[in-house]
């Protein structure tokens, strides 16, 4: 009987669990229901919608009209303003370099890590992996003072190598938390194969196991992407001149110093959330997926 | 086989950057912070070590508890929005049609930065211009709140971006777990006549208690964690109205350069910090019984 009703469900792709005895009332209730889902979407969109739009306004649009209206004569020179004036393409392009170097070396590290607590056996395993986790724990803030005096000795403030090997150490926990399960569901088999065929560890590992992980790489490959990418206490912490800071901080400061410029402000706020955007439109499962493994495992 | 796959060179190779980076960054600066705040400190010259005098300022420091108070009063907000965030994952996972295309809209704030997110609001809360004043004027409020510029209303305030920006997360996560309950205890319960509320109060919800109670952990010692986002949008005013612990401990060492100080606060934060997610791990597992 149980089964039986079983595969109905399954088979029937409308939600049948409220069409099968389709009243009034429960017309309007699912009614209510979408409005309500429908209401909290444009919540989360619209404020998004709104900033494109009076990032093409002028200001006696901004201040003048309706913040609902449409720019009359779409500003796109508020984009060329923000790129040129406030070194946003020096921060946009640091941003790319720190987060591509970044994020390669924490799947490495984490991949390294997580193949040999994993897959190879040794006393300590479990203890060196539960300290990577525990450091997911642990505020970032309280290490920032202890961080910048390091860093200061080794004359790495406003040097790269200071941010990126802050983010590589921060992601790691994360990373290695969602790549080791993925990797416990792997069969060993294969690997176990290869030993008898004389095959070398780093062999297995670079050419069996982590093609093997490609899916879940590219997860951790894009959740530290988006991490690095919208990272600011290091960067305001770490770098001062101009040079070296990335374009999430940028914003910042080009947004305190172009107070009165709605406009302009739109525009590099825009310039600054695009790449994420577009990531999102394009591996927006990965996303979901990354963000999911990430922290139920927690 | 066992020592191809248990070759101490390999493992230490292997095991051994990642393992520095982590202790070299984020351990030893950990005991180092607590270390520091026994010193004098301005960041530049020599510390000078003053035995536990930071510590003692800390806890007579009504400033740091009231940071910390808001800390937590942005926790106890956030688990308390993890209500609506349940009960829309519920309905969500309850095989409704758009439910995937619905929550990836939820979840875009998230994928912001806090500064995007922070200069985005802060033109949305603006007194004349911003979008959320120009609507009540529209609808007849002559004089709109100042929100963040309110030193009685900054606080609730910067608890909408939050919940703005963190719903989707929350929403993924229950929502995973929710997905994850075999479909034969749900058809069952529904042939034994249950009701869609039933079946959530009674089955859904006691079976992802799990994830919920981690969901809870999260939602407090994060925000105990809080920083960007209070720190550019309000900088922790007006009149230290929005002063979190991370932006206290922030303002304390990097503009005022009391590092010693700044060290004792940053330790404190730590120290919090476990102590909550241990507090309310002791609360919530007596009621995991099943």
């Amino acid at each position: 009987m149980s089964n039986v009703a079983y595969d109905l469900q399954t088979k029937t792709t409308v939600p049948n669990s409220y069409k099968t005895s389709s009243t009034l009332g429960k017309r309007i209730g699912f009614g209510i229901l979408y409005l309500i889902l429908g209401i909290i979407a444009v919540v989360q969109i619209y404020p998004l919608i709104w900033l494109f739009l009076f990032s093409l306004k002028t200001n006696q649009e901004v201040f003048g009209m309706s913040p609902f209206s449409f720019p009359h004569d779409p500003q796109w020179g508020n984009y060329a303003k923000a790129w040129t004036q406030g070194h946003i393409n020096l921060y946009f392009f640091n941003s790319v370099l720190y987060t591509v170097i970044a994020v390669v070396l924490t799947v490495i590290l984490a991949s390294f890590v997580t193949f040999a607590v994993t897959r190879m056996s040794w006393k300590l395993s479990g203890l060196v992996l539960g300290l990577f986790m525990a450091g997911y724990m642990i505020p970032l803030h309280s290490t920032l003072i202890p961080l910048f005096s390091f860093f200061k000795t080794l004359h790495l403030i406003n040097n790269p190598l200071s941010i990126i090997l802050s983010y590589v150490a921060f992601n790691l926990p994360i990373t290695i938390m969602i790549l080791s399960g993925f990797y416990r569901t792997l069969p060993r088999e294969i690997e176990e194969a290869a030993v008898m065929d004389g095959c070398s560890i780093h062999r297995i590992f670079f050419q069996i196991t982590l093609p093997m992980t490609m899916p879940v790489l590219s997860t951790t490959i894009i959740i530290n992407m988006i991490y690095n990418w919208n990272e600011f206490v290091f960067v305001n912490t770490f770098i001062s001149s101009d040079k070296w800071k990335t374009i999430t901080v940028g914003v910042n400061n080009f947004v305190g110093q172009y107070l009165t410029d709605w406009g302009a402000i739109g525009a590099t706020l825009i310039i600054s959330i695009i790449p994420v955007l577009i990531a999102f439109f394009i591996l927006s499962d990965r996303i979901v997926e990354g963000i999911a493994a990430g922290s139920v495992k927690g | 086989m066992k020592s191809v796959m248990s070759n101490k060179l390999v493992i230490s190779l292997y095991v051994l950057p990642a393992l520095a980076l982590i202790l070299l960054l984020i351990y030893i600066p950990i005991v180092l912070t607590g270390y520091y705040g026994l010193t004098d400190w301005n960041g530049i010259g020599q510390a000078k070590f003053i035995g536990l005098e930071n510590y003692i300022n800390l806890v007579k420091d009504k400033m740091f508890w009231e940071s910390a108070w808001h800390s937590l009063l942005l926790g106890i907000f956030s688990t308390i929005s993890l209500i609506g965030y349940l009960i829309l994952s519920l309905i969500l996972a309850s095989k409704i049609k758009g439910a995937n295309i619905l929550r990836k809209i939820y979840l875009v704030p998230m994928l912001l930065s806090s500064v995007a997110i922070a200069q985005l609001w802060a033109k949305i809360f603006d007194p004349s211009n911003g979008m959320i004043n120009r609507l009540l004027m529209m609808f007849g409020v002559d004089n709109p709140p100042l929100w963040l510029a309110d030193s009685k209303l900054v606080l609730y305030a910067l608890f909408i971006p939050i919940v703005w920006q963190y719903a989707g997360f929350y929403i993924i996560i229950f929502y995973a777990a929710l997905k994850n309950i075999p479909e034969e205890l749900i058809e069952a319960a529904k042939i034994d006549g249950a009701n869609p509320f039933q079946i959530a109060y009674r089955i859904k919800i006691p079976l992802i208690s799990g994830v919920i109670k981690v969901m809870v952990i999260l939602a407090i010692v994060g925000s105990l964690k809080y920083f960007d986002l209070i720190f550019v949008l309000t900088g922790g005013g007006p009149n230290h109205a929005s002063e979190v612990m991370a932006s206290y401990m922030y303002t304390e060492a990097f503009t005022k350069y009391n590092f010693g100080y700044g060290s004792a606060i940053g330790f404190g934060l730590l120290v919090i910090c476990l102590i909550m997610t241990w507090l309310i791990q002791k609360l919530l597992s007596s009621k995991e019984d099943f």
